[in-house]
C-alpha cells in the first residue's frame, strides 16, 4: 500500500488563483443550499454550472473525472439500495428483479440522489484540486484569523501522511518476519490489523512529537506575532466569487420552485 | 553572543529515578567550536535540549544553573538554533524556501527581509536547488542541509547539532559536514554531539567529555583529550579515531547455498539481480541509496514477492509463500528500524513469541529466552518495554528475536547503522560467531568498517533509476 498526497495543479486561470478561503467558501455556499431539495432538476442545473465553469479553474474534464470516479461507486451503491429498500414504489413498473419491483418512481428518486451526490461533491473536488495546501493554510491564518498553531500545525502533519503508507508496509512485513500472520482466520486477521494499526499510531505520535519539538525550536511556540512570507489577499474578485456562487445556487433552487418540482428534504 | 555558562547543572526527567545529566560545570565562549562526547547515557542530548531551552520547567527537576549570554535558555531561545538527527521530522513545509522562511515568520522578521535571508541561508549551506524545490523530493542529506539552512536563517549566536549525520548514509553525511564547514563563521558558537568522532573533528577546536555518573571527565584540545582518554572512550563505545576494529573473517570456506536469487526483480525498486548466500559465509550487499538493497533483503527474507525471477531457499517453493511461523525457523530477518519488529510489551515476551508461534514446549521456550537474554546482555531488561530501550539495546533485542527460532539464514538490513562502537563490536562478534557455527549471514550495509571486518564476499548493487 502506498499513500500519496492528493496533488494540486498550479494554474493561473481566473478562478483558480482566487483566494483559497474564498474558493472554499464559494464551494460551500454553492453546495449547501442544494441539500434542501430531493428533485433531480436542481442538481442537474448545478452540475451544468459546475461543468461550465471548470475551464475558468484551469482544470481539464479528464482530470475532474479521474478525481471524481470514486463517486461513481457511491452512485452505484445508492441505486442498489433504493431498488432494494425504497418504501414508495409509485409509477409504472419498469422491470422486476426477483422480489424487487423497479418502478419509474424509484428510478426518479435514485437519479435525484445520484445527481445530488455529484452536484454537492464536485465543487469541493474542484477547489482542492486547484488549491495549494500551503496557500490554504496561509489564507486561513491571514484572512480569517485562524490560529497559526492549528493551520500551520495541520499543514506540517499533512506532510507526514505519505510516510504512514511506507510505515504500514514495513510494519506488516516485520510482523511476518516475526512469525505473526493470520492465514485465513478472520479473527486473527482483525487482531493483526489492530496490532499493526496500534504500532503505526505509536510511531506516528512519536514522529509528531519530534516534529513539534523541531517546530518549537524554530520559534513556533514563541509569543512573538508572526509575519507572513507569502501574502494572501482577499479582494473584490474573491468576494464576487462567493456572491456569485450564492446567487447561482439560489437561482437553481428558484427555478425548481417556480416549475413546481421542488421536493423539500424535510416535510 | 553565544556565551554558555553551566554551574553544577543537572536535569532529571519527570518520573525518572536517575539524573539524565548532573554536576556539569562548563564555560564556552563566543566563537568556540566544541565537540560534546560521552558514552551512551551520559546526557549529551539532554544537555543540548537544555541549552536550546527545550526542557519546560514542569517536565522535570533541575539543579544548578545554565545561562546563555547571562539569560535562562528558555528566555534566550532567539539566540540558539538546534538541528536534530531525523531530517523527516524537522521539515515543516512542502517547498524548500517556505521551510527556511518558517522560522523567520515565527520570529516576526519583517516580510520584506524574509526572502533575502532565505536565499542567503540556502546559499550558506550550499543548497543546490531553487526555493520551489519540493522538500519531499530531496535526499536525506539534502533535507538535513535544508534543516540547517532553516536554523542558520535565524542567525543564532549558538548553533547546536545533535548527531546531525546519524540518520544519513555516508554520502549524505559528507553533504552535511561540507555544509557546516561552509556555513560557520567566527561569530557562531558551535556545540556538536556526534559519536563518529572522525566526522566531527574537522569542525571543532575543543572536546568536552561528559562522565556518565555526572560531571565533566575531560575538556581540552582534541589531541590532548584523545591522548589521555582515547582508549577508555573507545572501550565505552565512542568511535575514537585511531582505534580500528579487528577483522573477523571466516576461517573456512563457504558451505552449501542457503538461498539463491536468479534474475530477481521488483518493479521500480530492484533491477535484475542474481546472487547466492551460503552457510558459514557473511555476504555484504552494498550500493548507493536507491539501488534496492533493502528491497533485496526483503526478497531474500521471504517477505516480498518478486515481480520476476526466482528465489530458491530449499524445499517448499518460493519463500514468500511460506507460512510466517515456518519462515522464522528457516530465514530470520532483522529490519533497519528495530521498533518495526516489536509486537509485545516486554523484552522477555518479545523473545518468547517466535518459539511459541512454532509450538515449542514452554520449558524449552524459557530456556531459549534465558539463553538469549544472557548472550545479548539483556537480563536486566527482561521486564522492560521494548519501546523504552536505547538504540543499542533495541538493536541487540531485534537480532535476538530473529535468533530465537534458530534459522540457518539471517538477513539483516543495516545492522550496525548508527550504533556506538561497543554495540558495533558486540554485533560483529555475534554475527561472526553465528557464521563460524555454520549460519549464513546476509547484511545490507553501507558501513565500510563492517564490510572490511566481516564480509567474506560482497555483492555491489548499482542505482537503478
Amino acid at each position: 500500500m502506498t499513500l500519496t498526497l492528493p496533488t494540486f495543479e498550479a494554474s493561473t486561470a481566473p478562478l483558480a488563483r482566487r483566494n483559497p478561503v474564498a474558493k472554499l467558501a464559494a464551494a460551500l455556499l454553492f453546495s449547501g443550499p442544494l441539500i434542501a431539495t430531493l428533485d433531480p432538476l436542481t442538481p442537474t442545473i448545478a452540475l451544468a454550472v459546475e461543468l461550465a465553469v471548470l475551464p475558468l479553474f484551469g482544470m481539464r474534464y479528464g482530470t475532474l473525472f479521474r478525481r471524481a470516479w470514486p463517486l461513481v461507486l457511491a452512485a452505484g451503491g445508492i441505486v442498489i439500495t433504493l431498488v432494494m429498500f425504497a418504501a414508495e414504489r409509485t409509477g409504472a413498473t419498469v422491470a422486476t428483479l426477483g422480489p424487487f419491483e423497479v418502478t419509474t418512481g424509484v428510478l426518479v428518486t435514485a437519479l435525484g440522489m445520484v445527481l445530488r451526490v455529484f452536484a454537492i461533491a464536485l465543487p469541493g473536488i474542484i477547489v482542492f484540486a486547484t488549491t495549494d495546501p500551503t496557500d490554504l493554510a496561509d489564507a486561513l491564518v491571514q484572512n480569517v484569523r485562524a490560529p497559526a498553531r492549528f493551520a500551520i500545525g495541520a499543514l506540517a502533519a499533512f506532510r507526514l501522511v505519505p510516510l504512514l503508507g511506507e510505515e504500514w508496509q514495513m510494519l506488516s512485513l516485520a510482523r511476518r518476519a516475526r512469525g505473526v500472520d493470520a492465514g485465513r482466520n478472520p479473527l486473527a486477521k482483525l487482531r493483526l490489523f489492530v496490532s499493526t494499526a496500534f504500532a503505526l499510531l505509536v510511531g506516528a505520535l512519536r514522529r509528531g512529537g519530534r516534529l513539534a519539538v523541531a517546530m518549537d525550536a524554530r520559534g513556533f511556540d514563541a509569543g512573538t506575532p508572526r509575519t507572513y512570507a507569502r501574502r494572501q489577499t482577499f479582494g473584490r474578485a474573491d468576494a464576487a466569487l462567493m456572491i456569485g456562487a450564492t446567487l447561482v445556487s439560489a437561482a437553481a433552487l428558484t427555478t425548481t420552485v417556480l416549475l413546481g418540482l421542488f421536493r423539500p428534504i424535510v416535510g | 553572543m553565544g556565551d554558555v555558562v553551566l554551574r553544577g547543572f543537572g536535569w532529571r526527567h519527570a518520573g525518572r529515578k536517575a539524573w539524565a545529566v548532573r554536576g556539569v560545570d562548563l564555560r564556552i565562549v563566543h566563537g568556540e567550536r566544541v565537540l560534546l562526547l560521552g558514552p551512551s547515557g551520559a546526557g549529551k542530548s539532554t544537555l543540548l535540549a537544555a541549552l536550546a531551552g527545550l526542557l519546560p520547567e514542569d517536565s522535570g527537576e533541575s539543579e544548578g544553573t545554565v545561562e546563555i549570554d547571562g539569560l535562562d535558555p528558555r528566555k534566550a531561545r532567539e539566540r540558539v538554533g538546534i538541528v536534530f538527527q531525523d531530517p523527516q521530522t524537522q521539515l515543516v513545509m512542502s517547498r524548500s524556501g517556505d521551510d527556511v522562511a518558517f522560522g523567520l515568520e515565527n520570529r516576526g522578521v519583517p516580510a520584506g527581509e524574509i526572502w533575502p535571508r532565505v536565499d542567503e541561508a540556502l546559499h550558506r549551506v550550499g543548497f543546490g536547488y531553487g526555493r520551489d524545490r519540493p522538500t519531499g523530493a530531496l535526499s536525506g542529506g539534502e533535507q538535513q542541509r535544508l534543516a540547517l539552512a532553516g536554523t542558520l536563517a535565524l542567525r543564532p549566536g549558538l548553533l547546536l547539532l545533535d548527531e546531525p549525520t546519524a540518520n544519513l548514509d555516508p554520502a549524505g553525511a559528507a553533504l552535511i559536514r561540507a555544509a557546516v564547514t561552509r556555513a560557520l563563521d567566527d561569530d557562531t558558537t558551535l556545540i556538536i554531539v556526534e559519536h563518529r568522532v572522525a566526522d566531527a573533528l574537522t569542525l571543532v577546536d575543543r572536546v568536552v567529555v561528559l562522565e556518565p555518573g555526572g560531571g565533566v571527565r575531560a575538556d581540552g584540545p582534541p589531541g590532548a583529550v584523545f591522548a589521555a582518554h582515547g582508549d577508555r572512550l573507545a572501550d565505552e563505545g565512542v568511535w575514537v579515531p585511531g582505534h580500528p576494529v579487528a577483522p573477523r573473517k571466516a576461517v573456512t570456506g563457504p558451505g552449501s547455498p542457503l538461498v539463491r536469487a536468479t534474475a530477481v526483480t521488483l518493479h521500480d525498486r530492484l533491477a535484475p539481480t542474481t546472487l547466492a548466500a551460503h552457510q558459514s559465509e557473511v555476504l555484504a550487499v552494498t550500493g548507493p541509496n536507491g539501488s534496492g538493497k533493502s528491497t533485496l533483503a526483503l526478497l531474500l527474507g521471504g517477505l516480498l514477492k518478486p515481480t520476476s525471477g526466482t528465489i530458491d531457499a530449499g524445499p517448499g517453493g518460493a519463500p514468500h509463500r511460506w507460512r510466517a511461523a515456518e519462515l522464522t525457523t528457516r530465514i530470520g530477518s532483522v529490519f533497519q528500524d528495530p521498533e518495526h519488529q516489536f509486537v509485545t510489551h516486554r523484552v522477555a515476551d518479545e523473545l518468547a513469541l517466535g518459539p511459541r508461534r512454532i509450538g515449542r514446549p514452554e520449558a524449552e521456550v524459557r530456556r531459549v529466552v534465558d539463553d538469549l537474554l544472557q548472550r545479548l546482555r539483556l537480563e536486566k531488561l527482561a521486564g522492560a518495554n521494548p519501546y523504552t530501550l536505547s538504540g543499542g539495546e533495541a538493536r541487540r533485542l531485534s537480532v535476538a528475536t530473529a535468533l530465537a527460532t534458530a534459522p540457518r539464514l539471517l538477513v539483516l538490513d543495516e545492522p550496525t547503522f548508527g550504533q556506538d562502537r561497543r554495540t558495533w563490536i558486540e554485533l560483529a562478534d555475534l554475527l561472526a560467531g553465528l557464521r563460524d557455527d555454520g549460519h549464513g549471514i546476509v547484511a545490507v550495509t553501507h558501513d565500510d568498517d563492517f564490510v572490511a571486518a566481516l564480509a567474506d564476499s560482497v555483492h555491489h548493487l548499482e542505482r537503478t533509476a
